[in-house]
Order: structure tokens, then sequence, then C-alpha cells
């Protein structure tokens, strides 16, 4: 599905309560709001934050934070 | 539209029965009619109809969407009210089109004289050859009337936004492929059956043909719901209404989701869904809100804010700390109470909210306040800065 291993962090919104640490492991690809909930930057992640991507997310203490796929319809 | 519903004699005797030998070209006739959904997003009825029609398995269900959450729209309960055997028609018609065993007539709880006329107008058609209808009494708020969000009050007595595949068009009510259709736009379907498609076209000034039902609200002696021809200016609405062009500061178009634009910048605009559209405005539920000179855009923006953070479902943090910090934001500006960096914390808000959220309601409340802050910007900043408000000539700081 996914071209070039191409892959996005996402955002469970209804799951999210605001810990914020993505935003404090992640600061180059996640800002965090007032209240702590994530800003993403908008994008497929860089090969070289992969890793820390994926280690944010499985920190994640909601399981909010999904490393996933680029959807094909999302590429151009 | 006026005066009592309309009992099932009248209606047949004004209109004819619905067609027998019309119902089985209807969806080829809305196709060819451009009958778009009056629900908000106006996506072409007919193509609707045909991609049910064209499912691979299961019963259908139709649902009739009467649940009106939007404040400033008032059209569908008066239509439920004053022509109830015109939208039951129109929910027949799709059942037989697209091969539904089942009918939900969901209809807004608060709207007493609609779910009244509703109730009233089934009794009175008893034993018609038709599917099983029942009337669902939709809860008060605002997202009630969202289309997934009637399902899962249907199914499970809970009216918030859901929004996990599988899509309702494959499994809705009680797991049905399911089609939800606006109250207005099955009655305009019941119309085409009975009159054809062309009768349909005659009407129309601008791109999408035919008429529509809209509301009037603000500065106009008569405000309420009209039908008007599709392409029709707002400044010829305001005038019909009794508004006229100097009584009228600026107009909001589409409702709590629309946009706020000034008065002499879509006096001339059709109102019109498709050309709207293209030029980034919204037709909505037809809502033109006409706000008078005299009375403050930041405060009536204000307003409209406190609403959509109330109506928050809850579930997702932007929405519910977010959206409810821009309402109070705006409140505090409105009132000359603003804090130092209000102004720069509701540009900051109102750029980093949109897309953030399980559902579109923050979306939609940011679109309308960043829309007010381009119309009324002077306005939100005396408001902020010197506390006071020139549409009203007073300080805001003298309590």
């Amino acid at each position: 599905m996914s071209r070039n291993g191409e892959r996005r962090l996402r955002v469970d919104w209804v799951r999210c309560d605001g810990y914020g640490l993505c935003g404090d492991m992640l600061p180059e690809l996640i800002d965090l709001d007032e209240w702590r909930f994530p800003i993403l930057r908008a994008g497929p992640v860089d090969r070289d934050l992969l890793h820390d991507a994926q280690r944010a997310a499985d920190c994640c203490p909601m399981k909010a934070l999904i490393l996933e796929p680029v959807p094909a319809d999302r590429r151009r | 539209m006026g005066g009592a519903a309309e009992r099932l004699g009248a209606h047949v005797a004004r209109l004819g029965p619905l067609p027998g030998d019309r119902r089985r070209d209807i969806i080829p006739s809305l196709e060819a009619s451009g009958l778009l959904g009056r629900g908000g997003a106006g996506f072409p009825v007919g193509r609707k109809w045909r991609a049910m029609a064209e499912r691979r398995h299961g019963d259908a269900v139709i649902v009739a969407n009467g649940a009106e959450g939007e404040p400033a729209s008032f059209k569908d309960r008066v239509l439920m009210a004053n022509r109830p055997h015109l939208v039951i028609d129109g929910a027949i018609l799709a059942a037989e089109a697209v091969g539904a065993g089942e009918i939900v007539l969901y209809v807004g709880g608060e709207h007493e004289a609609a779910v009244a006329a509703m109730s009233r107008a089934l009794m009175e058609r008893g034993d018609e050859r038709r599917p099983p209808l029942r009337i669902v009494t939709a809860p008060v708020g605002y997202v009630a009337g969202e289309a997934t969000a009637a399902v899962h009050y249907i199914n499970a007595g809970d009216a918030r936004p859901t929004t996990t595949p599988p899509r309702m068009s494959e499994r809705g009510v009680d797991g049905r492929p399911t089609l939800v259709q606006n109250v207005e736009s099955l009655a305009y379907a019941a119309l085409i059956a009975r009159f054809g498609e062309d009768w349909y076209r005659t009407a129309g000034r601008s791109e999408t043909p035919g008429t529509g039902l809209i509301t009037v609200t603000g500065a106009a002696e008569q405000q309420g719901v009209r039908e008007i021809e599709l392409g029709t200016t707002v400044g010829e609405v305001a005038a019909a209404s009794g508004a006229g062009s100097h009584a009228v500061q600026a107009v909001v178009l589409g409702g709590y989701f629309g946009t706020w634009a000034r008065a002499e910048d879509v006096w001339d605009l059709p109102l019109d869904p498709a050309g709207m559209r293209a030029g980034g405005l919204a037709f909505g539920c037809g809502i033109v809100g006409l706000l008078p000179e005299g009375r403050c855009g930041v405060t009536a923006t204000a307003e409209i804010m406190g609403f959509m953070a109330d109506e928050s479902a809850g579930q997702c943090g932007p929405c519910v700390y977010g959206l409810r910090a821009l309402g109070d934001a705006t409140a505090r500006v409105a009132r000359g109470r603003a804090e130092a960096d209000d102004l720069d914390r509701i540009e900051r808000w109102t750029a980093q909210l949109p897309g953030r959220g399980a559902c579109h309601h923050p979306d939609g409340a940011v679109q309308l306040l960043a829309s007010a802050l381009d119309v009324f910007g002077d306005e939100f900043n005396r408001h902020a800065r010197m506390r006071r408000c020139s549409v009203t000539r007073s300080r805001l700081d003298v309590a």
C-alpha cells in the first residue's frame, strides 16, 4: 500500500488525554498546545526520525499516537 | 406556507396522489433534475439514491432527517409542521426507489408542532401500502442532526457522531444499509415525482436549478422561512423580508458553521449552492442572517462561539479545551474585558484548532471566527485595546 515504506503520525483524538509525552520526546515533529495536546507537523516522517517516532508512539500512555503507513489516497 | 398542518385530503386534492408509474423512473428523474441535498452538504440526491439502489446486498432503511439542530434554521420544522404528507411521500418514494424495508422519521423532539403534525399525518395514512414507518424524536443538540449521530441515536440512544467504519450506507440502522436524507430534499423529490424534472428545472436563475427553503434572521421585518428560486440574490431576499441595504452591515451565510461577509460584498451574490461553493462560501442549510446596523458583530460572534463551545460532544481535547478557550476569549473581548494577549491567543488558537478532532465541529466554529476576524477586525481591535464599541458607541469598561 505505502510507497517506499513512507509512514506518518496520527492522533486518535478520542483516546488522547493530553499527557504530552509525545511532544517532549519528539519536538522535531510534535508541538504541544497550552493543554499539552499534540500539534503534528504535516507530511510523512523523515527516515532518520522513524525510530524516535515509533518510540514516542510506544510510550503514549493512552495508545493514542499511531505511526502508520501513509494511506494511498493521501499521496499524489 | 402558513397555518396548520395540511390534512391528507387537502394534500391529495392539491397535488394528486404520488403517481405509481413514475416511481420506477424516479432516480434518473432526480439525477436530471439537479436536486441537491438540503441538509447542509449539498450532495446530489439522485446520485445518493442510485448508489444505495445499486448496493450489493441487504434490506435498506430510510431515515428522513428532520432534526434541525442549527439554531438559526427553521425551515425543516416549518415544512414538517405545514406539509407533513409531502415529506412522508418523499420518504416512501425513497424506500421504493432504493428497495428499503423500513422508514424512520427522525424529528427534533423540541419541534413540537412538527412532531404533532407528522404523527397525525401518519395516523391519517392508516392502511396504505408502504414499508413500516415509525417516528423517532431526536434529542436537543447541535450535533444530533448529523447523519452518523442520527443513526447512532436510533440504534443506541446516543446522539454523538461516530467516525469508525463501516459507513452507514453499508451498516447503519440495525446494521442495515441506511440512506439518511433531509426532509426538505424528500419533499422536493415527491414534487419531482409528480411533475417531472423539466418542471423542476424551469426554476433557478443561476447554476443550481430549482427552488429552496431558506431561513431569514436578524435585521428583517419579516424574519422566518421563505421559498426562493435558487439564484435569488442576498439583497433581493433582504428586500423581500423588509430589510434595506442601509440597515444591514454584515451577513452570515450558511449558519453557525458558515461565514461572515460585509453586506456590500454579498448584496448581489446569488443564493446558489453550486456557485457559492465555487466562491468558497456555503449555502449550507439556507441561513441568511442579517446583522443590523447598530448591532455589534463582535458580540454576535461571541454568542455563536459560546454556543459552539457548549455544543462540543466532549470527546476530543482540542475541542473541549481549545474551543472553550476560544469562546471565552472572544466573550472577554466582546465585553471589553480582554486580557493583554487575548487577540494573539485568538489568532493562534484559530490557526491551530482545525483538523484536530474526531469530527469537524471545531473546524466549522473556527471558520466562522476567522471570517469574523476578517470582517470585524477593526472592531475586535477597538474592543480589546480601547475597550470601546463603535457600533453601540459605548465604553465597555464602565460597569
